[in-house]
């Protein structure tokens, strides 16, 4: 289990019930990394501003993690974090490695306003 | 004023939490501004085995710490903020945050570290995360059994080639000299492994592919030579740029954008100090960044309470003056 204060996902059926229900979500899928670390953080500070956005991460080396390494929007990625945004259960946004947290919130904003 | 603190440090790696715990502890009150994550360079440190008094420990776990340290003798933190106007001048320094928030301090030292430099050739932006990487230990398992690249010739870019075989089938290091500004024993480490080889004098200037990179064009420096490398993946490690830009026109800057300070800090604005990664120096360590931080908070130290001491000075010869009227 990742070293963070967000909800973590441990199971793909604790992934399914999330996105059942939820509108908007945001999953930040890594390990306790340089790059993954500061994405997290930026979640964890932003859970209070969108109310909206159920904020989440899960471990990229467990099993069930292939819920995300597995979508076709990752197809490519080579750089961790893999930070997927859903809505209605379906992926509008995928983005691979460290993101700041003005890009995240381009994202957030584009697809689930505040 | 609510706003007000004795001193503001701008950046939150070593240096700025260092100055944040010193400055807090001499009960001076104190704000930390960061435009990023707390830790600055130090959190993209995997493993940290030189800190002295601590064997091993990641970048992350040191930053943490140093963090909890600071906000624990009263200093007051914002991370992930966007700062919109910095104003150094006056006797008051003035910060605007977000384009809302007003703070104002005495003296204001400026810790911004540094940044991964980039390539700046065509496609960089393009393939980050998709097989360019600035990360060796977080992204180097994806590329079991494929041929990358490094780029760089000091330090870190062969201490990274390296550690990279563990992975990869083939490791190319590309290096714009014809010699490596890297000490002997990584250049020697490097040489001796089976698995890298070398392209010397030489910059990719384009990065090419798909849904991920497939291909790199390499430049040879004297004779414009152009060839295209097929490959899967590039580790960048070419060295770092100071977070200096918004700083240009308001503060000293050498030619490298590095701010230039006195062997106490001082910049040569009345009140501001400089610290870390962002200042003109020759070394770039986590203990040296600490070690400036110190001597910009104790420098800072000095300066508030002078002012302090004037203020007060002053306030008393008023009041005397208004007694004597009446």
């Amino acid at each position: 289990m990742l070293n963070t204060n967000l909800t973590h996902i441990t199971s793909e059926s604790e992934h399914s019930e999330l996105l059942s229900n939820n509108e908007n979500v945001m999953i930040c899928c890594g390990r306790m990394g340089p790059m993954c670390i500061p994405v997290y953080e930026v979640m964890e500070e932003l859970e209070e501003e969108y109310k909206n956005i159920k904020f989440a991460d899960m471990a990229f080396d467990s099993p069930d993690a292939k819920v995300i390494r597995n979508l076709p929007e990752v197809r490519g990625f080579q750089g961790l974090p893999f930070t997927i945004y859903y809505k209605n259960g379906k992926v509008v946004k995928a983005t691979s490695s460290i993101q700041s947290r003005d890009q995240i919130t381009d994202i957030l904003d584009e697809h689930f306003g505040k | 004023m609510e706003n007000h603190f004795d001193a503001i440090i701008v950046g939150a790696g070593a240096a700025g939490l260092t100055a944040g715990i010193y400055l807090s502890r001499a009960k001076m009150s104190t704000l930390i501004l960061n435009e990023g994550a707390v830790g600055g360079q130090m959190v993209l440190t995997h493993e940290i085995a030189n800190y002295p008094g601590v064997e091993n420990v990641s970048g992350y776990a040191l930053a943490r710490t140093m963090k909890t340290q600071a906000q624990k003798f009263g200093c007051k933190i914002k991370s992930n903020i966007k700062i919109t106007s910095l104003d150094l001048n006056d006797r008051l320094k003035k910060v605007v945050v977000n384009n809302k928030d007003v703070y104002t301090s005495d003296a204001v030292i400026i810790a911004t570290g540094g940044k991964s430099r980039m390539i700046g050739a065509i496609g960089e932006e393009d393939f980050k995360g998709r097989g360019i990487s600035y990360c060796a230990t977080c992204d180097g398992d994806f590329f079991q059994d494929k041929e990358i690249i490094v780029v760089g010739g000091g330090n870190s870019a062969l201490e990274e080639a390296v550690s990279l075989t563990k992975y990869a089938s083939k490791v190319t290091i590309v290096h714009q000299f014809d010699h490596f500004q890297a000490l002997d024993h990584y250049v020697e480490e490097a040489k001796n492994n089976d698995k890298i080889s070398f392209i010397m004098e030489s910059k990719i200037i384009e990065f090419i592919g798909n849904e991920k990179l497939e291909s790199v064009k390499i430049q040879h420096q004297r004779t414009n030579e152009i060839n295209e490398l097929k490959i899967d993946g590039v580790f960048v490690f070419i060295g770092y740029v100071p977070n200096t830009e918004s700083l240009q026109g308001k503060i000293e800057l050498n030619k490298w954008n590095e701010i230039i300070v006195d062997n106490n800090m001082k910049t040569n604005i009345q009140g501001v100090y400089a610290a870390g990664d962002s200042i003109q120096k020759k070394y770039r360590q986590v203990t040296t960044a600490v070690a400036d931080g110190t001597i910009a908070a104790l420098s800072a130290s000095e300066y508030i309470n002078n002012i302090k001491k004037e203020i007060t000075e002053y306030e008393l010869a008023q009041s005397e003056v208004v007694n004597e009227s009446n």
